[in-house]
């Protein structure tokens, strides 16, 4: 059924290619204005990176790398991520579950709140915390009284990281379950399997690419956030500095071949998360076909 | 009613997602948001005018409404091109290209900050070349315009892309029979189908420009009245511990920002659905 569909569907679009497309000419004009377009806007940049991190050479490099507070910036960073992530991929799948698989009043309310860190700057993000957790923050009484820190510590980073990161998880599976509807997890309920082992055993199985990807994007927001984390940090170095706060601050005292040669990690991060995608829509599809 | 109730949920787990994403939510989300409200609901309406409309501030909306507001009309033109190219046409590294859209989402804004910087200042690979003809990039809007470019470009090539894909090939055949030229079939035929995902795009790539701070900070220069955007001010603020300006002018962003939203949600129903993966 889906192959005869797709065949016609090629059918359909070679006649596309037949009738009304442009001239080949005019197709290689666009397509190199477009392509130039993102070299320069995307490509360059990219590129940029990695040469400035090598340009004094292999040593250079991996001193730059080796260093007590690069070490302790990519802890720092592997710490927030690792507790960041876990916590927002348990809320992605609360959430899909109930705007997937329910209908209940305020719903689209629900979903829209679930967009909102992405809709406030992330100099907001890290602000609200400060406001609430701050020398003068409205819950300061109860976090001294407790006897710990969060603004200017781990603790806040975490925070603001978790807070940014939030919708990524819950914005892959939301369509991917609503697409898919409830059918199979209906019938194994009715053949009498357990709310739980129909999770791990229908619904898990069937979301996992789009799982995967929602916890890649995750990741790399979660390792990369920068402005959030930037205000509740107080840039301590060796204590809160992660790697990109770490990267603004060698920048700014002129270290660039260090600034890069970090920023080259983040940059692997970043092509790792790209191929990821790719490789995730690539079992998707076929998945699906 | 009660039957219909019970049937809708057939499947287990209702109270139990249900109480843990809202509680979630609210300790993590909406409560933080409410504080900016409950803080600016101590300033008199005239001390929050009088914070909100210094010429400094002003001069920094100027410049992240202007900037973000122009990048987004670069990448509602180039975004638009990218999409119907990846979309339409066959070519090498085609799938390279493709992939490649979505590294402003992965790459973090720190690193994009300082690659742009050190590519687009004067003595920067580009950066020397324009100087050359006479064009400033770095230290100067057009940065902070070049960066919102590179920030916000994904957000259009993504909302384009499946809208694109979809396009009735019958439409286009039956224009090209009755005689229509191409220009004329883009223009009259394809277009008006497309201009409310045209508009989400360009929303929501506005939207996103308005908030950016990392990727700015280091192309922008950072002077007051002239390189200075409102999330560096509301920023600067914080930094001398002046917690009511700083939610003073995170409340007029927060503002912008929701209404913007809004109109992105009624906009997508326009268009009929949501493309969900295009928003991130």
């Amino acid at each position: 059924m889906t192959t005869m569909a797709a065949s016609a569907d090629l059918a359909r679009r070679a006649t596309v290619n037949n009738y009304s497309n442009e001239s080949r000419p005019v197709q290689i004009l666009l397509i190199s204005v477009a392509l130039i377009f993102l070299s320069l806007v995307l490509l360059v940049p990219l590129f940029c990176v990695f040469t400035y991190a090598f340009e004094k050479g292999i040593d250079v490099y991996f001193r730059a790398l080796s260093d007590t507070y690069t070490l302790s910036a990519i802890r720092l960073t592997l710490f927030t991520a690792a507790i960041a992530v876990p916590l927002n991929l348990i809320f992605g799948i609360s959430a899909a579950w109930l705007i997937a698989r329910f209908h209940f009043p305020g719903r689209q309310v629900l979903l829209t709140m679930i967009d909102l860190p992405l809709a406030v700057s992330p100099v907001i993000a890290g602000m609200i915390f400060v406001l609430l957790y701050g020398q003068r923050g409205l819950l300061h009484p109860i976090i001294e009284a407790l006897g710990i820190q969060i603004i200017f510590a781990p603790a806040g980073i975490v925070l603001a990281t978790t807070f940014v990161t939030l919708p990524f998880v819950a914005r892959e599976l939301v369509p991917v379950m609503l697409e898919q509807g409830s059918a199979e997890e209906e019938a194994a309920l009715t053949m009498g399997a357990s709310g739980w082992h129909t999770f791990f055993l229908i619904t898990l199985p069937n979301i996992k690419w789009a799982l995967l990807y929602g916890v890649i994007l995750c990741n790399a927001r979660a390792m990369g956030e920068f402005g959030a984390v930037s205000v509740v940090s107080g840039h301590i170095r060796g204590l809160t500095n992660t790697l990109p706060l770490h990267i603004e601050v060698l920048y700014n005292e002129y270290n660039f071949t260090a600034a890069f040669a970090v920023s080259s990690l983040l940059a692997l991060l970043a092509i790792v998360t790209l191929v990821a995608k790719a490789v995730v829509e690539w079992k998707y599809s076929k998945g699906n076909s | 009613m009660v039957t219909r109730i019970q049937t809708k949920r057939a499947l287990p787990g209702f109270g139990l997602s249900l109480g843990f994403t809202v509680l979630y939510l609210s300790l993590l989300v909406l409560i933080p948001l409410a504080t900016i409200f409950l803080k600016v609901s101590t300033l008199s309406f005239g001390e929050f005018w009088q914070i909100a409309t210094t010429p400094r501030v002003l001069a920094a909306y100027r410049l992240s409404f202007g900037a973000s507001l122009a990048a987004a009309f670069i990448n509602l033109f180039f975004g638009f091109l990218v999409a119907w190219v990846l979309v339409r046409y066959r070519f090498p590294c085609k799938r390279m290209a493709d992939a490649l859209i979505d590294l402003p989402f992965a790459l973090p804004t720190a690193v994009a900050g300082i690659s742009l910087t050190t590519v687009y200042s004067s003595n920067g690979w580009l950066g020397s070349w324009l100087e050359r003809v006479g064009v400033k990039v770095a230290y100067t809007p057009l940065g902070i315009c070049l960066a919102l470019v590179f920030i916000g470009l994904p957000f259009v090539v993504r909302t384009m892309q499946p809208v694109l894909e979809e396009l009735e090939p019958e439409l286009e055949e039956a224009a090209a029979c009755m005689g229509a030229g191409r220009g004329q079939i883009f223009f009259r035929v394809l277009l008006p189908g497309l201009w409310p995902s045209l508009l989400t795009g360009f929303s929501l790539a506005f939207a996103r420009g308005l908030g950016e701070y990392g990727s700015i900070v280091f192309i922008a220069g950072n002077l007051p009245f002239s390189t200075e955007i409102v999330p560096l001010l509301i920023m600067t603020k914080l930094d001398q511990f002046d917690y009511k300006g700083a939610t003073a002018l995170a409340l007029v962003m927060l503002l912008a920002s929701f209404t913007l939203m809004l109109l992105i949600n009624s906009l997508s129903h326009l268009a009929g659905k949501k493309s969900h993966r295009a928003e991130v």
